[in-house]
């Protein structure tokens, strides 16, 4: 076995230990995993070309569905509460897809900005409902119809992250790699041969966008349980941005990328934000500016860098 | 709605709609020749207005007489577009432009990360409110309400000059027709000699110093606080896009569009205020879809 | 030389500390505030003031001996950032926590201090539903909520101007903006029901131009204009109104523009309805001239060189609520170090005072805060305008009772409720 291969399955060994090891650092990735799993969302789209500035539709839409889940059907459990909000996130996305999908580049960019936007201020606008900007309580829900205290409830949302955050991983990566994976790549690299083919290149890319919008509303609704309240934030273009910020961070197209990009960023930024006081958007623009000048490739081009020099040091010596 | 209505929501709208074009000019003009949607022009807004109000409050407690106001206005455009604007240019976005486009976005976006803090440390976090130009124009009475002049003419005049100015610029000057020849086809432009580095440079100037003229107009009518760039932003992006790449009139009707539709919508439904950008914007698109005055562009097979 | 007494001070103590054993070496308070973003105009100076106070407890020895420590966490970082500080905060043995401004982020705070079982002053925020749709253990509230405030500004409106017949609010568009004209017009309803509505706007929160509003509202020509706006928002939409005459025709309603006085200079004319979220004001009738208040007032000014503004005062009543908690817990315990438990039976019915009035607390953990209002005034020996016609309500009689709902309970009020308020009046 590759030493490529040993250091992630190291690095998720040291992770699956964290809640035992540093509890300190546990809700704090549980954030993270979230963020990463909307992130990979963001990734798979970059795989076509495409970047979205609203994707924290999504995010949003699946946690407010959790909210409302929650306010209609008091008691509701966990597995409900994540079911109906990854679907109205995926459904919103099949909407929103059919008609986006016939726009590329700064258009498509605007027009997810837009939706985002126009979502955000129905959020603040219907308050009666929404709570407006003070946002929705998440109430901690039964697992498995089980009461659970906060520590118990943490951990396991701790490991839900982490599972999906694998599982959800996997999926993308296998499905990139598949014939439709295959051909929402072809996107970016021609798409009026895809034209040529006789495919539509519409439907090619509702798929992947689905897929996005789908991965998105994962994150949004474990984010929302996590912290117990969502509001209209969750779906300003801020946030939209924050998603690709991380993608680039983790590596444009790199789905473990995503993950790890998301670790590194939410640790950043709270360090950032205890240390450097008042100019943590500083430190945190800098960062970004030093990743984008001096390692492009991001967090992946990093790591893949470093393991093909090991293994070509490894090969001179052999 | 009676007709005074109707003229009072007319006047309103072009006075906002002046400052929107104003702003989002620049932007279109530096998306349209580099294709960077420069997420820092909100950070160059949010300076050209900080610095006008320091100048003018400079002016007016050193004794001078406060007409200088307006010149002070001018002045802090050109510096944020040639003290700020161009060393961005030629430090950071020089070496990004062979990177995917994504990657130029986000450069500006670390900019304005940044320079959202040196505004916080230069300036401090207190609302700096400077009305000295505003109220040396005095008011105008109209059906029996008061406008600011500066706001109900002197701002849509500034608007109306400076979109026949860049008309002319980009079609009657040597400079303007090289920028223009850069923003229809930049291999070609490339190929017939064009120094796309200088042309660059000079566009990110003017773009920037625009954004510094959008935030020294809009400075004494307004209370200048952290946060004031990223609004802004938003908006002349929605401008950008509805408008069509790089087109400049199609900027000018954008904005008139978004300033009509939100007057409009105070006096009929003011709920609907905040929405009135984003929905022009995909009614646009949903009928034109390369924007107002985008033309299809050629495709790579 | 400071920092010798300081030393000296503290080996003072040290035999003491000796003696009682679970006396922590410094009583660890976070202080959760907006040093970020557009609400940094309430929350650095709460922050400078947090500081200053601090240093004068523990120039007089600290919390029953014990100095205190303050953390600031930035609210203006986001949700995740705030109550992740919060929870590595309180995880690393924070004693104390002081939070928050937003209402938003009380919301979401208090059920996690409730789980976390630390105890949590809300210090600052406005939302009046928190105490009204939950119970608490561990969370207080060192001030009024918005159901007071907005009363006391009803009540101050009828008494000084009781003939009006149109209103219109002009407010942020967020959860403040909307609750507040909420308690209001419901109050308006119950007590002057034949007054008009004649417009509502609700412009976006962080709005740079208001020409729009204020063209219609020179159409619509209002008696009294309302707004529960603050900071920049509040000062554009004042300057916007006053350069195009909307001051003189219409009297403006502003219950934070307190916060604002100072910034408007003289944009803000005389003969204006002023609140202050409380009776906070930096030159309050009763308290201004007893010693700590001077003391206090020139060390802040010194530092800041600005007038304290109502942050300040609820920053000041927030760390006095958690010293006389923690005086009141060591009584009881003999005079040794309280534990937790103890000082949260403190807080029951616990009565502070900090730069205004003394507040108490109720029993579902609402603070009970005087409330001070004027009536603007220029032409003083300060370039802005100060208050004159000061009235002092008494919070209690302005307060929901416990277990009702704010709205609800305001609508049930009759015409002539007004006359049966207790008020003290003060020409300056």
């Amino acid at each position: 076995m590759s030493i490529r291969i040993i250091i992630p399955i190291i690095l998720l060994a040291l992770l699956a230990l964290v809640p035992f090891a540093t509890p300190g650092l546990q809700v704090l990735l549980t954030l993270a995993l979230a963020k990463g799993i909307a992130v990979m969302g963001i990734t798979v789209l970059l795989r076509s070309g495409q970047v979205s500035f609203g994707h924290a539709l999504y995010f949003a839409i699946a946690a407010y569905g959790g909210a409302f889940t929650l306010m209609l059907l008091p008691g509701a459990d966990l597995v409900v509460v994540l079911l109906l909000g990854i679907i109205a996130a995926a459904l919103s996305g099949v909407i929103v897809g059919l008609f986006v999908t016939r726009y590329r580049f700064i258009f498509f960019a605007m027009l997810n900005l837009a939706f985002s936007m126009i979502f955000w201020s129905i959020l603040e606008k219907f308050y009666h409902y929404t709570g407006g900007a003070d946002g929705m309580r998440l109430p901690r829900p039964t697992v498995l119809w089980m009461e659970l205290e906060r520590g118990a409830y943490e951990l396991v949302m701790f490991y839900l992250a982490l599972v999906l955050a694998l599982g959800l991983g996997w999926f993308s990566m296998r499905w990139l790699e598949s014939p439709s994976g295959q051909l929402f790549r072809t996107l970016k690299t021609n798409e009026t041969r895809l034209q040529y083919l006789g495919m539509s290149p519409q439907r090619v890319m509702l798929t992947g966008y689905v897929l996005s919008a789908f991965l998105c509303g994962v994150g949004g609704i474990i984010m929302g349980l996590v912290q117990g309240v969502v509001t209209p934030e969750y779906a300003f273009w801020v946030r939209s941005g924050e998603m690709v910020f991380i993608a680039v961070l983790g590596g444009a197209g790199s789905v473990p990328g995503a993950l790890v990009g998301a670790a590194i960023y939410e640790i950043v930024r709270t360090y950032a934000s205890a240390f450097a006081g008042d100019i943590w958007q500083m430190v945190l623009g800098i960062f970004l500016l030093v990743i984008i000048l001096f390692a492009p490739g991001g967090i992946a081009g990093i790591y893949n860098g470093l393991m093909d020099r090991a293994a070509g040091k490894k090969e001179e010596g052999e | 709605m009676n007709l005074t209505l109707f003229l009072l929501a007319l006047f309103d709208g072009i006075a906002y709609a002046a400052l929107v074009f104003i702003v989002a000019v620049g932007l279109t003009l530096i998306f349209g020749v580099m294709r960077i949607l420069n997420v820092a022009h909100g950070s160059l807004y949010a300076m050209g207005a900080y610095l006008t109000a320091s100048l003018t409050t400079f002016i007016v407690s050193a004794g001078l007489p406060p007409i200088f106001a307006f010149p002070c206005m001018l002045v802090s455009a050109v510096l944020i577009g040639a003290v700020i604007g161009g060393p961005l240019e030629w430090l950071l976005l020089r070496r990004i432009y062979h990177k995917p486009e994504v990657l130029q976005l986000l450069v500006t976006f670390a900019i304005f990360m940044i320079l959202e803090d040196v505004q916080r440390l230069v300036w401090g976090t207190q609302p700096i409110f400077q009305s000295t130009a505003l109220q040396l124009l005095g008011n105008v009475r109209v059906f029996s309400v008061n406008y600011t002049v500066y706001q109900l003419i002197l701002l849509p005049i500034v608007a109306v000059v400076l979109l026949l100015g860049l008309r002319f610029f980009l079609r009657r000057t040597v400079a303007g027709k090289v920028i223009l020849a850069t923003t229809e086809d930049r291999e070609a432009a490339q190929a017939i000699g064009i120094d796309a580095d200088k042309v660059f440079l000079l566009t990110f100037i003017v773009g920037a110093g625009l954004a510094g003229l959008g935030g020294a107009l809009a400075s004494p009518t307004t209370s200048i606080l952290p946060g004031i760039g990223a609004d802004m932003i938003v908006l002349s992006f929605a401008v950008v896009a509805t408008a069509g790449l790089g087109q400049i009139e199609g900027a000018a009707l954008t904005a008139l569009m978004i300033g009509l539709g939100r007057s409009f919508a105070v006096y009929v439904w003011p709920e609907t205020q905040v929405l009135v950008p984003y929905v022009i914007m995909v009614a646009v698109l949903l009928v034109r879809p390369e924007g107002l005055f985008g033309s299809p562009s050629a495709r790579k097979i | 030389m400071k920092k010798l007494l300081m030393a000296t001070a503290t080996c003072a103590l040290m035999p003491l500390a000796a003696l009682a054993q679970d006396k922590p070496e410094t009583l660890k308070v976070g202080v959760t505030a907006f040093l970020t973003g557009p609400a940094s105009v309430f929350g650095v100076p709460a922050k400078d003031a947090a500081e200053i106070m601090a240093e004068d407890i523990n120039a007089n020895g600290g919390i029953q001996g014990v100095p205190l420590e303050l953390t600031f966490i930035d609210e203006g970082a986001g949700a995740e950032v705030l109550t992740t500080e919060y929870r590595r905060m309180v995880e690393n043995g924070a004693d104390a926590m002081l939070a928050s401004i937003s209402s938003g982020n009380c919301k979401t705070i208090a059920p996690l201090a409730e789980d976390l079982k630390v105890i949590n002053i809300m210090w600052d925020c406005g939302t009046q539903k928190i105490f009204e749709a939950e119970k608490y253990n561990y969370v207080f509230r060192s001030q009024a909520h918005a159901g007071t405030e907005m009363l006391a500004t009803v009540a101050y409106l009828l008494k000084v101007a009781p003939d009006f017949k149109t209103i219109a609010v002009v407010n942020q568009d967020y959860a403040w903006g909307r609750d507040s004209w909420d308690i209001f017009s419901a109050a308006l309803k119950a007590l002057r029901p034949d007054v008009e509505v004649v417009g509502e706007f609700f412009p976006k929160f962080g709005s740079p131009d208001f020409s729009t509003e204020i063209s219609r509202l020179q159409a619509l020509q209002p008696d009294i204009i309302l707004s529960t706006s603050w900071g920049g928002d509040l000062d554009t939409f004042v300057q916007q109104a006053s350069q195009r005459g909307l001051t003189n025709t219409s009297t403006f309603v502003l219950p934070l523009a307190e916060s604002s006085l100072e910034r408007l200079g003289s944009s803000l004319p005389s003969g204006h309805i002023i609140g202050a979220r409380g009776d906070h004001y930096w030159n309050h009738p009763e308290r201004r001239d007893d010693a700590d208040f001077q003391a206090f007032m020139a060390k802040f000014e010194a530092k800041t060189s600005a007038k304290a503004i109502y942050p300040v005062f609820h920053m000041s009543q927030g760390l006095a609520a958690l010293q006389a908690a923690y005086d009141k817990a060591a009584e009881a315990n003999s005079g040794n170090w309280p534990t937790e438990d103890q000082v949260i039976a403190a807080f029951e019915g616990l009565e502070f005072q900090g730069l205004g009035r003394p507040v108490s607390l109720r029993s579902d953990h609402q603070g009970i805060e005087a409330q001070l209002l004027g009536m603007s005034v220029q032409g003083g020996d300060l370039p802005f305008a100060t208050l004159e016609n000061i009235m002092i309500f008494d919070g209690a009689e302005l307060t929901a009772p416990v277990g009702e709902e704010s709205v609800a309970w305001v609508s049930s009020l009759k015409p002539g409720w007004v006359d049966t308020l207790t008020v003290d009046i003060y020409e300056n």
